[in-house]
């Protein structure tokens, strides 16, 4: 789960680590409000969406008067930003982080990430801030330096400390830097989250060491244990489908193409999406309907798949090991009955009870494909849709 | 034979008396899997399916010597879990629960360094040893006992594999589930070196997905020092960057772990990968052809 920049900064100013004075501001009176209170002679204005190159895309700006910011929170909110991040659909602005300008003298950058083949967390840092961090390891990877966390001990004041060194933090300030670096493990740890980013860290002309960005990722399978950090799950950047599918337990992504997949188990659900890639389809949506599906989950994941407008034929893939095929069957034709189908549907059973559950698709009076195997059934579909 | 589990193998249920516990319990029992125990603490002393319960695994392993367990347990309290079975000095326990955060698993890694025990998972379908002994949540029927070895990190896609495998005629030894999560017990490599090792395995598949370095390593390890044929499928080659395809694992990020990369590192390594998962049956048989182990391999 992804939380927005000021609700981050909200988080670290919690753990003692130090950022900008800012306020969020919903409207352009809001944002008005919060400078006054933040009383600077300089403002930023900054669009609060989930995707990262804001700036570049025209989404930060710098406000030097009441007036500024009036008008630029005007021409923002209610905007469709488009970054490198959202797609070209781009995200509708409706919250603004209101801050106090920074006289900035460095950028910097630290990061914090799980080390999948060490399987610790790594504290990530370069003098590079302020670009894509991917570009600082492919172009210049010795200016990208790691430590590696025990979890036992957590980060030491030492690892913090050659971090700062090796990212070139002047010499006076890498006692604030380290403090900063172990307050931010502490936040990454206590809440549990899969990524944090500080892009970019800065060193300020009055000495201080400050978070200008922060992007935090949180560990879905952890969140039962932040009731805080569900707090702030803002819908408004999720996909309506996915949010649906969820309240189902129904694992569902929405991809750009026409045929809809419903399929048991994350693995094959991928596999099914290359099927159809590779017989020239191409698939509206990840869907694993997970291995207790029941007729009701099969026909939520029915509902959610013919919300999408683009939907122009549905694959079923179930490879019943443990569930019996027949059982599936009757969930499909329910599910297919309830909804009223309108478009394709081919079906591939495999597994328990396959013959069972063959008969009962073709018995159903329902314009049912049977496909013979997972390639079988990817070709029917993308031939019916075209 | 085949690897980690047999017919002598003794196992534990840990939370035996949760609903997919009981039935999974119920699974293996008719497939011949000797269990031997079940844990659930506050529910020692009585019994289920005819298998006694004990509070605590150490309980279990001193009364009936079992030596695997096998973990239903909710995810709040799977890691927990695993480390009482690692404290029990258990060969391998083998974690079926999916959802656990991965701060703990983080933090069960540490806790496993120096110890003897071996964990498959989490969030896997389990270990299934032909006609001997099944541990999981996989359909038994599906296996035939023969001489293919497979290893992936996908539970449905492992089904769709011996079920291709069954039907053409080659049975297998032992299918290993490690799991769809990012940090998870025994990999690619740990598996590939026991099936290595193992002289009733003549060939493997191996079926990997996005996210993660484990198969470019595998692949450089099979390079260096596999003796037999090893076939490869990758899921996920559709998947959009940054998006969590169902497993915890499953993510391509910052350009790192794309199908593609790991296709390429599987064909550098000089195997056959199946274009679509449809063809890892074929693609076994063709490998197995060209290294002239077809009628060994061939069971039924």
């Amino acid at each position: 789960m992804n939380i927005h920049e000021y609700q981050g900064k909200q988080l670290l100013r919690q753990y003692g680590v130090a950022v900008s004075n800012g306020i969020v501001a919903f409207s352009p009176e809001e944002a008005v409000k919060a400078a006054k209170e933040l009383n600077s002679s300089v403002y930023v204005v900054k669009a609060q969406i989930h995707a990262g190159g804001r700036g570049k895309a025209g989404g930060v700006k710098i406000a030097k008067s009441l007036d500024e910011v009036r008008e630029y929170a005007k021409e923002l909110l209610g905007k469709v930003l488009v970054t490198h991040q959202t797609g070209p659909e781009g995200k509708e602005i409706k919250r603004l982080l209101i801050e106090e300008g920074s006289d900035i003298k460095k950028e910097y950058y630290v990061g914090l990430v799980l080390d999948r083949a060490t399987s610790r967390v790594t504290l990530m840092g370069s003098e590079e801030g302020g670009m894509d961090i991917e570009e600082v390891a492919a172009n210049t990877p010795e200016k990208l330096f790691y430590e590696e966390i025990d979890p036992v001990v957590g980060l030491t004041g030492f690892q913090a400390r050659r971090m700062a060194f090796n990212m070139n933090i002047p010499a006076k300030l890498v006692n604030k830097a380290a403090k900063f670096m172990l307050g931010l493990y502490q936040v990454y740890k206590e809440k549990d989250a899969s990524i944090v980013e500080i892009n970019p860290l800065v060193v300020t002309a009055d000495d201080n060491v400050l978070a200008l960005d922060a992007k935090f990722n949180f560990d879905a399978n952890a969140l039962y244990r932040h009731s805080d950090i569900l707090e702030m799950r803002d819908f408004d950047e999720e996909d309506a489908k996915e949010i649906e599918a969820s309240k189902y337990d129904l694992s569902y992504i929405s991809l750009d193409g026409n045929i809809g997949c419903m399929v048991n188990g994350a693995g094959l659900a991928m596999a099914t999406m290359d099927t159809i890639s590779y017989y020239g389809g191409s698939p509206a949506n990840f869907l694993d309907v997970g291995g207790g599906a029941t007729a009701e989950k099969v026909t939520e994941a029915f509902k959610i798949i013919l919300s999408d407008a683009n939907v122009k034929g549905i694959f079923v893939n179930i490879f019943g090991g443990i569930m019996k095929c027949d059982v599936i069957a009757e969930g499909v034709i329910i599910a297919a009955k309830e909804v009223g189908l309108s478009v394709p549907l081919v079906v591939r059973l495999e597994g328990t009870n396959v013959d069972l559950g063959k008969k009962l698709l073709n018995e159903s009076g329902l314009n049912i494909i049977a496909a013979d195997s997972m390639a079988d059934g990817a070709q029917k579909i993308v031939n019916l849709v075209g | 034979m085949g690897v980690y589990i047999n017919k002598d193998t003794k196992v534990i249920v840990q939370g035996i008396t949760g609903s997919t516990a009981l039935f999974h319990t119920k699974q293996m029992l008719e497939y011949g899997t000797k269990i031997v125990a079940g844990v659930t603490p506050g529910k020692g002393g009585t019994e289920v399916e005819g298998v006694p319960v004990f509070n605590t695994v150490e309980d279990a392993v001193k009364a009936t010597g079992a030596n695997v367990s096998v973990i239903y347990v909710p995810a709040p309290f799977a890691a927990d879990a695993i480390m009482e079975a690692v404290d029990a000095e258990l060969d391998m326990t083998i974690c079926i629960t999916e959802h656990i955060p991965v701060l703990d698993m983080v933090n069960v890694k540490r806790y496993m360094e120096g110890k003897k025990t071996r964990l498959v998972g989490p969030n896997c379908p389990g270990v299934i040893t032909a006609d001997e002994c099944k541990i999981g949540i996989m359909p038994g029927y599906i296996h035939t006992k023969g001489h293919v070895g497979v290893v992936s990190r996908s539970g449905t896609l492992t089904y769709e594999a011996v079920h291709q495998l069954t039907q053409a005629g080659i049975g297998q030894t032992t299918a290993v589930g490690i799991g769809g999560d990012p940090v998870n017990g025994t990999n690619f490599i740990d598996a590939l070196t026991a099936f290595n090792a193992d002289e009733e395995t003549y060939a493997v598949v191996m079926i990997g997905e996005i996210g993660g370095t484990a198969e470019e390593e595998a692949a450089a390890w099979i390079k260096a020092n596999m003796t037999k044929p090893v076939v490869g499928f990758i899921g996920g080659q559709t998947a959009p960057e940054g998006k969590r395809m169902g497993h915890a694992g499953a993510i391509i990020s910052g350009g790192q772990g794309t199908a593609e990369g790991k296709i390429q590192a599987m064909k550098d390594a000089g195997m056959k990968v199946a274009a679509t998962p449809s063809v890892i049956g074929e693609t076994l048989i063709e490998a197995i052809k060209e290294a002239g182990l077809y009628d060994a391999c061939k069971t039924h």
